[in-house]
C-alpha cells in the first residue's frame, strides 16, 4: 500500500505509531517518520492508524485488496467538492 | 465560455498535464472527481509514477523508507494516459499544442503546467561533475547520495536552508563527521529570519556539525581520478571530505516555454488567483493554468504580493483549484487563497511554519522559549500578524493561523499560555536585505507594482 501523511495537519498525537508501529515512529516528540510502501501484512494496521488519525492526515491506497486503489481517508479529499 | 462549450469540454475535452509529481497527479484526482469525462495525458520527465519528495531528505536517509518506494497514494482512478520519461520541450500557445522531447505533439482544450523546480547545480560544471558530489531532488538523487554515503565518512553540505539542515541531520544520525557552509550568519535566515537562526544553529553544532557560516564556497577538488577530496572555502580554509551535497535551492522548470509567448521565466509562471497563467503581455489565458513550485500567484492577504510557494501543501491546493477552475466558468471558479504552510525535521525538533515568515518586520517569542527549542514566533508586518512559526509546538499554530487571516493586531495583545520575559516586546526579525541573493529561502516575494521593487548590485565576497 502506498500512503502519504499531510505533515501541515499532523500534530504528532502519535495515534498512528501506536498502532502501526513498523509504518510510522515518532522521531523526537512531535516529528513523524513513516515508510511511504507499507507491506501487506501491514495492512490492518493502517488502515487502524488512518481512521484513528484525530487530524485525519494521513492518505493511503490499496487498503481494500491488491487490485483497488481506492481513496483513502483525507479531509482536503476533492471528491464530495 | 458559453455554457455548452464548457459541458463539451467537460465531456469530451482533452487535457493535458505537464508535470507527473504531486501537484499533476492531485489535478488529474480532482478533474476526474469533479466529473471531467474526457481524454487526461499526464507527460512527466522523469521514467517514474508520481512519488513524494520530502520523505528522500529524511525518512530515507534514516533508513525508514526505501528511496525507490515513496511513491504517491492515489485518492482515485484518473484514467489517464501516461507519457512517462519523456520531457515537455515547447509549447504552440496558437496552436494548443505541447511538443515532447520524442518529437510528438500532443494537442489539448485545457494544458496544466505543473513542471515545478529542479535543484540549483553548482556553479562550476567541472567540479560539479566530481565523484562524490551530489544534488539531492529526485529519488535518483536520494538513492545515489543513500548508497554513497553507507561507505562514506566525512560529508560536506553546501547551503544551510532546509534541505541542507535535514541532509547535517541525517547524516549526523548516520554517524558521519559533518561540515556545513552558509553564506548567511545562520541556517535558516532567509526563511526564518536572524532570531531564529541562532537556534537552528545550535542545533546544528550541538549535535556535532561543523557550522561555518559567513562563508561561502569557492571551490571543489578532485584527486587524480576524479573522485572528490576537499573543498576550498572563502576564508581561504580547506576542508577534505568524501562527499558534497549541493544544497543551494532550486530554479523553476519554465525553460521549456521560452518563446512560447508565456509570461514564464526564471521566477516561475505568473498566474492570476485562479490559477489562470499571464502571457508575456501580462494578459490572463484562458485554457492555460499552472500549478505548484513553478506557479507564482497573487495572495489577498498579503497585499496581492506574487507568492512562490515551494510548499507541498501548496503544490495540493493549488492543483486543487487549477483543476476545478479549469473545467468550471465564471463564479463557479474559486480563488486560490491557500495559507502559506510548511514544516521540516531536523535533530528530532519539528519546525513549523504558517503565513509568510520573510514578509515580517518583527518577531514576537509569544510562547516558550528559544533557549529550549521549544517555542512559538510570530511575525508582524505593518501592525498586524503575518506568519508564525513553531519549534515543537506545532498545536498553537492553527491558532495563529487564524489571527493572520483575521489580520489580527501585532504586537500581540492577548495573553499567551507559557509566556516568558523574553517575549513581552516584539524585536527586529532580522531578515537579510531580500534584494540579495540568497538561497535559504522557501518564499520568494516580488513586489507587484514597479515602484516596489529594488534592483542591488552586490558583488561576490570572495
Amino acid at each position: 500500500m502506498r500512503l502519504v501523511v499531510d505533515l501541515n495537519k499532523c500534530q504528532g498525537y502519535a495515534q498512528c505509531a501506536f498502532l502501526a508501529p513498523d509504518v510510522f515512529s515518532m522521531h523526537g516528540e512531535e516529528s513523524l517518520v513513516y515508510n511511504p510502501r507499507a507491506d501487506e501484512d501491514q495492512r490492518e494496521r493502517l488502515t487502524r492508524a488512518v481512521a484513528a488519525c484525530p487530524v485525519q492526515a494521513i492518505t493511503a491506497d490499496g487498503l481494500d485488496g491488491p487490485a483497488g486503489a481506492s481513496a483513502g481517508t483525507t479531509g482536503e479529499a476533492s471528491d464530495d467538492r | 465560455m458559453t455554457a455548452d462549450h464548457m459541458d463539451w469540454l467537460r465531456r469530451e475535452g482533452r487535457i493535458v498535464i505537464v508535470g507527473a509529481s504531486l501537484a499533476g497527479l492531485r489535478a488529474a484526482e480532482t478533474l476526474r472527481a469533479e466529473g471531467f469525462a474526457g481524454s487526461l495525458t499526464m507527460i512527466g520527465d522523469e521514467p517514474y509514477e508520481p512519488y513524494d519528495r520530502p520523505p528522500l531528505s529524511k525518512a530515507v536517509l534514516l533508513g525508514k523508507a526505501s528511496p525507490h518506494h515513496t511513491e504517491l497514494p492515489h485518492r482515485r482512478e484518473i484514467d489517464a494516459k501516461w507519457r512517462l520519461g519523456v520531457a515537455a520541450t515547447g509549447l504552440d500557445l496558437a496552436g494548443k499544442r505541447v511538443r515532447l522531447a520524442d518529437g510528438d505533439e500532443v494537442e489539448y482544450d485545457r494544458l496544466l503546467i505543473a513542471t515545478g523546480v529542479r535543484a540549483r547545480p553548482w556553479f562550476n560544471e567541472e567540479e560539479g561533475r566530481l565523484d562524490g558530489v551530489f544534488l539531492l531532488r529526485t529519488r535518483d538523487d536520494a538513492a545515489r547520495l543513500l548508497q554513497r554515503l553507507r561507505s562514506a565518512r566525512r560529508v560536506f553540505i553546501i547551503g544551510a536552508g532546509f534541505a541542507g539542515c535535514e541532509v547535517a541531520s541525517a547524516c549526523r544520525e548516520m554517524g558521519l563527521a559533518v561540515t556545513l557552509a552558509e553564506r548567511a550568519g545562520a541556517p535558516l535566515v532567509g526563511a526564518l529570519g536572524g532570531v531564529v537562526g541562532p537556534v537552528a544553529a545550535a542545533l546544528q553544532t550541538e549535535n556535532g556539525v561543523d557550522l561555518r557560516t559567513g562563508i561561502t564556497v569557492t571551490a571543489l577538488e578532485g584527486d587524480p581520478a576524479g573522485r572528490v577530496r576537499a573543498v576550498h572555502l572563502s576564508d581561504g580554509s580547506e576542508v577534505d571530505t568524501d562527499v558534497v551535497v549541493v544544497s543551494l535551492g532550486s530554479l523553476r522548470n519554465t525553460e521549456w516555454l521560452s518563446g512560447s509567448g508565456l509570461g514564464a521565466g526564471p521566477r516561475g509562471i505568473a498566474c492570476d488567483a485562479g490559477c489562470r497563467a499571464f502571457d508575456f503581455r501580462g494578459i490572463v489565458t484562458d485554457d492555460v493554468f499552472v500549478a505548484g513550485d513553478v506557479a507564482r500567484s497573487p495572495h489577498a492577504l498579503f497585499g496581492y504580493q506574487f507568492l512562490s510557494l515551494e510548499h507541498w501543501g501548496n503544490a495540493v491546493a493549488q492543483a486543487e483549484t487549477a483543476a476545478h477552475n479549469m473545467i468550471c466558468a465564471g463564479a463557479d471558479r474559486r480563488p486560490h487563497l491557500w495559507m502559506p504552510a510548511f514544516w521540516s525535521s531536523q535533530f528530532r525538533v519539528n519546525i513549523k511554519s504558517v503565513g509568510v515568515p520573510s514578509m515580517g518586520d518583527q518577531i514576537m517569542i509569544t510562547q516558550g522559549s528559544l533557549a529550549e527549542r521549544r517555542f512559538v514566533g510570530v511575525y508582524g508586518f505593518k501592525g498586524r500578524v503575518i506568519a508564525a512559526v513553531s519549534f515543537d509546538n506545532t498545536r498553537w499554530l492553527e491558532f495563529y493561523q487564524r489571527q493572520i487571516e483575521r489580520g489580527a493586531p501585532f504586537p500581540v495583545e492577548y495573553p499567551t499560555m507559557d509566556r516568558r520575559p523574553e517575549g513581552r516586546q516584539p524585536v527586529d526579525a532580522d531578515f537579510p536585505d531580500p534584494s540579495l541573493p540568497t538561497h535559504g529561502p522557501t518564499v520568494t516575494l516580488s513586489g507587484y507594482s514597479p515602484a516596489d521593487q529594488q534592483l542591488v548590485f552586490t558583488p561576490a565576497r570572495h
